[in-house]
């Protein structure tokens, strides 16, 4: 397998797996709060509707000239990726709360329980609305994201591949605990997920603007070191200046 | 209407998000990296800097906001 379907393989378990654990803890707490019937009624719908975006976007995907799609699609992955690491930095260096699970867990629990029990088609239409919502959008990111880096890559098949391998690992997980998988760490996916999509937008749309890497596909690795190493950077410089901050702030109270 | 504001809502919250300036500069950095590739002249390396410096940027951005 060469370095860029590896990576390929890699991003899309790992983009997959951030957002599946997200999912799984809306369907816990529709099925939990609401009734399983209408939460995994709400979950198959979902899956449903991701799968029919997939059959008719891939296949569109796939016709447009792949300088024209790297040259979008890597724009794109370097506005989405640069979000996601943004929001890692700022987490890592202590400026923005970690993701807890539990706490998602709880807050999401709490609404459901006290919503008002509407029946439509024999379903509870909170539980079934609740979990139809939190898998469609958490799906849709993987979506876009399989399709995106498997088109750009030219294997689609291999990035299906990948969040296909998170979604048994997750659902398997899930199942056997019954829990938000809180254990999950979750925050450093998040910034390896946020590097990742960088990385690759930061290559394709080079290629796509009609420059070349020295090095062709293996400088995937290059644009993959300076990415870690400027994000290190970052959360350093920040975390150092957050402390003198709280310091401050601590000295004068 | 308000469904289709809801949708283009949605949208930009899903590829732009909390950072307009972000996809901004991203379009201006991808459009020089093609300028100079187009003019025969080396532009890799344009678009790894410009990254750095967007984060930079974005990121003090969204700590004065904090």
């Amino acid at each position: 397998m060469s370095t860029g379907n590896a990576f390929l393989v890699l991003s899309a378990f790992l983009a997959s797996a951030v957002e599946m654990v997200e999912a799984l803890t809306i369907v816990l707490a529709a099925g939990v709060a609401r009734g399983w019937r209408s939460a995994l009624t709400g979950l198959g719908a979902a899956t449903l509707a991701l799968a029919v975006v997939v059959a008719a976007l891939g296949p569109a995907l796939t016709a447009i000239p792949l300088n024209a799609l790297r040259l979008v699609v890597g724009g794109l992955l370097l506005v989405f990726g640069l979000q996601w690491l943004r929001k890692a930095i700022l987490r890592a260096s202590g400026y923005k709360a970690l993701h807890d699970e539990h706490a998602t867990f709880a807050h999401e629990l709490a609404e459901a329980r006290g919503a008002a029990r509407v029946e439509r088609a024999g379903l509870d239409w909170y539980g079934f609305t609740l979990a139809f919502k939190g898998v469609l959008l958490e799906g849709l990111e993987v979506v876009f994201i399989v399709l995106t880096f498997g088109s750009a890559q030219g294997s689609i098949s291999l990035a299906a591949a990948g969040a296909a391998g998170a979604l048994v690992l997750v659902a398997a997980v899930g199942v056997a605990v019954r829990a938000p998988l809180a254990r999950v760490p979750e925050n450093t996916l998040k910034f390896a997920v946020g590097v990742m999509l960088t990385t690759f937008g930061i290559f394709w749309a080079t290629e796509g603007a009609g420059a070349h890497w020295p090095g062709a596909d293996a400088s995937i690795l290059g644009v993959l070191g300076f990415v870690v190493l400027s994000s290190f950077l970052l959360v350093r410089l920040l975390r150092r200046e957050r402390r003198t901050q709280l310091r401050t702030v601590e000295m004068r109270a | 209407m308000s469904r289709l504001a809801a949708f283009g809502r949605f949208w930009w919250d899903f590829v732009i998000g909390d950072d307009w300036l972000v996809a901004v500069l991203v379009a201006v950095a991808i459009g020089a990296t093609a300028a100079l590739a187009h003019s025969g002249v080396t532009a890799w390396w344009l678009l790894p800097l410009a990254v750095l410096l967007v984060l930079w940027l974005s990121l003090r951005r969204a700590i004065r906001s904090v």
